[in-house]
């Protein structure tokens, strides 16, 4: 099932759709399904299930260690298949965040099909662009899966064009230039972004890189129809002293940014 | 299948290339490739850099015939192309003068680089300095111990050097830490990307601005012997001396061009960079091309005694070489290495970059090979100055404390005492 589904239902309830980032794995592949099954019950809508990387370009220090950490303890890539199993049994949607060597490696069409059997919705892709994309927009429009796809503050309006074109669930809007991680201010780039973006696609626009605390969660659903937040989410984990305290916090500000997205439009 | 506006060749290298970058870096690779197509037919640019080679790097640079040297190579007649003796000491001012007088062009103010070895760091403080651009070279913390002098080097040129403490800490990791720099500064900012890889335009632009190399060495040794080398040779990390050497040769196909990569402790052991014995076709910072890589796709670290050639990928270009034919790529050991920067040193009086020591090593295989009517063109491609500590210790000329141990002192095999 496409996430868009789930933003439209959002949209009915006049309110951004909340997406959470966990990567799979940390601090094992058990201990990241609970916490994104913490994210589902604390009210995130969609679940971005992340791969972790040898080579992170996209990602800031917090999600670089995560990533570090998790494959150290063993993560593999067909764990995400378990994560998109779960987190779409839980009632959220399940959407893979990967870089693409993974992807490539494990073979485009047979990752598509053992995703979609697996009940995931679709893949963000931080490093693959629509114009050399071509085997996976076959794969997933043969599996009906959702291909998001990134633009930037930086993107021309013919690349806006060309890239929403391609994108099906929902279009990745990343506020800031520059890796993941909090700020402390979203910026006006990114209402501008979501503004330019909206000019050349009916699909939902979503915000992520840099919100982590419930009034930015707040600000950016007045204008975006889906929030994206990671690091905040992430370093719940890794600063934890134990599991237990780690999904304390995180069921904590998952709550707080759930209630952000909420009465952002009140 | 749905296709998007652009040519599936675009970029491409027969099927290498390509550009798998976040999307917020397109609209720079776009300006970029669009600035340097008009500059490289542009008087103006082609001029100034042409002054530059000629009145500050010192090209061209001359052929050098080792005959004493060469005895070691089944006595066929080895002709070194001397890009040690550029200015900064190695082939990459080429690339770096071109892409800086871009960035100018481009109005950019601000320029970083990667660099392993340290050379191509070196060369980029130096065009910074020479055109007033601010300068940041990210360094894997490894490579900064291992390369200590040329830190100091470019921090004497006015860089920041900032060590890189993820990952292997070594080249690779440098690269992911520039990439992370340009995506947040790209609107003041040009990536100096030091080789033939990364997203199109860099593997094709970084060839052209080497290119010059096999250009002057080809009517250098026609001039010299009076015909073409059986043989072009020259060490190959991200590929960036072996393409400039090699690319005019392509056309000349009695010419064998022969890669040599590092084979670190052999390539059994794993602990090596030999790509095309043990890598795959997968994607690494920007390109589609060789990966060392496991099952899941995870870039699996690379060793070698050379930092300028510990790096799990290799250029695109050199790919469809190998996938074409047209070229071939061989292992050497580090122990093959450093045999290679022993001999060239005590023979020829030419310290060599530990890199090119690799294609000296590969010159001794192959001239046993083809005999003593074989003329064979290797491309030393840097100086080995930055080497001297790690020689040092390989050769157990300095103690732990890096104090000399002298040939009486108990232990000490020093190189110039072995025979």
């Amino acid at each position: 099932m496409s996430v868009a589904t789930i933003i439209e239902k959002c949209r009915a309830d006049n309110r951004a759709a909340l997406i959470g980032y966990l990567p799979v794995g940390f601090p094992s592949v058990e201990g990241s399904i609970a916490a994104m099954k913490v994210l589902v019950e604390s009210g995130v809508d969609i679940v971005e299930i992340g791969v972790p990387y040898s080579d992170p370009v996209m990602d800031g220090p917090v999600i670089q260690d995560a990533a570090v950490r998790a494959l150290a303890a063993g993560v593999h890539l067909t764990d995400i298949f378990t994560a998109a199993r779960e987190v779409s049994a839980a009632g959220a949607g399940a959407l893979v965040m990967t870089y693409w060597n993974p992807v490539l490696r494990y073979g485009v069409e047979r990752f598509a099909a053992d995703l979609a059997a697996a009940g995931g919705s679709g893949l963000i892709t931080p490093d693959l662009i629509p114009d050399e994309g071509r085997d996976w927009i076959a794969a997933a429009d043969a599996h009906d899966l959702d291909k998001v796809f990134l633009v930037a503050p930086s993107s021309t309006p013919e690349r806006l064009e060309a890239v929403t074109a391609q994108c099906r669930g929902f279009v990745y809007a990343t506020a800031v230039m520059g890796v993941t991680g909090a700020r402390a201010t979203v910026g006006e780039a990114a209402d501008a972004l979501v503004s330019r973006t909206r000019e050349h696609t009916d699909l939902p626009v979503c915000v992520g890189v840099g919100v982590s605390t419930g009034d930015q969660a707040a600000e950016v659903g007045r204008y975006a129809d889906g929030v994206i937040v990671g690091s905040a989410l992430v370093r719940c984990l890794t600063e934890a002293q134990s599991e237990a305290q780690g999904l304390e916090a995180l069921g904590a500000l998952a709550r707080e940014l759930a209630d952000g997205v909420r009465r952002s439009r009140s | 299948m749905t296709t998007t506006s652009s040519v599936p060749a675009y970029g491409r290298f027969g099927g290498f290339g390509g550009r798998y970058v976040p999307e917020a870096l397109i609209p720079a690779l776009e300006q970029l490739e669009e600035v340097w197509r008009k500059a490289v037919v542009d008087p103006e640019f082609v001029g100034e850099l042409d002054r530059l080679h000629r009145t500050y790097t010192g090209r061209p640079s001359i052929i050098t015939e080792v005959p004493r040297f060469a005895e070691h190579c089944g006595g066929a007649r080895v002709i070194l192309k001397r890009e040690d003796l550029n200015h900064t000491g190695s082939h990459k001012i080429n690339n770096v003068l071109g892409q800086a007088l871009l960035t100018k062009r481009m109005g950019k103010t601000r320029v970083i680089a990667e660099t392993g070895a340290g050379q191509h760091g070196v060369a980029t403080a130096t065009a910074a300095a020479l055109l007033g651009l601010e300068c940041v070279v990210y360094m894997g913390r490894k490579d900064t111990e291992r390369q200590a002098l040329n830190v100091a080097r470019m921090r004497l040129l006015g860089a920041t050097v900032v060590p890189v403490d993820n990952g292997s800490k070594t080249l690779k990791d440098a690269v992911n830490e520039a990439f992370r720099d340009w995506v947040a500064n790209v609107a003041t900012t040009h990536y100096v990307l030091g080789t033939v890889t990364g997203p199109h335009p860099f593997p094709e632009m970084v060839r052209d601005f080497h290119r010059i190399i096999g250009v002057e060495a080809r009517q250098q040794v026609l001039d010299l012997v009076g015909r073409l080398p059986d043989a072009v040779l020259a060490c190959v990390g991200g590929g960036s001396n072996a393409i400039g050497i090699f690319h005019r040769f392509i056309d000349d196909r009695s010419v064998r061009l022969i890669g040599f990569e590092a084979g670190g402790e052999g390539v059994a052991s794993g602990k090596h960079a030999a790509r095309f014995s043990a890598g795959i076709p997968g994607v690494l910072h920007g390109a589609f091309t060789y990966v060392m890589q496991d099952d899941d796709g995870q870039t699996v670290e690379s060793h070698s005694v050379s930092a300028g050639l510990d790096y799990p990928s290799v250029g695109p270009e050199h790919a469809h070489l190998l996938e074409s034919g047209r070229a071939e790529y061989r292992p050497v050991t580090d122990d093959e290495a450093m045999e290679a920067f022993s001999l060239l040193s005590r023979t020829e009086g030419i310290l060599p970059a530990i890199e090119s020591a690799h294609a000296l090593a590969g010159a001794m295989k192959v001239g046993r090979e083809l005999g003593r009517d074989a003329v064979l063109l290797v491309n030393l491609s840097g100086r080995g100055d930055k080497d001297v500590h790690t020689a040092a210790e390989w050769f157990g000329l300095i103690g732990d404390d890096g104090s000399p141990r002298l040939p009486d002192d108990d232990g000490a095999k020093g190189m110039g005492e072995q025979q």
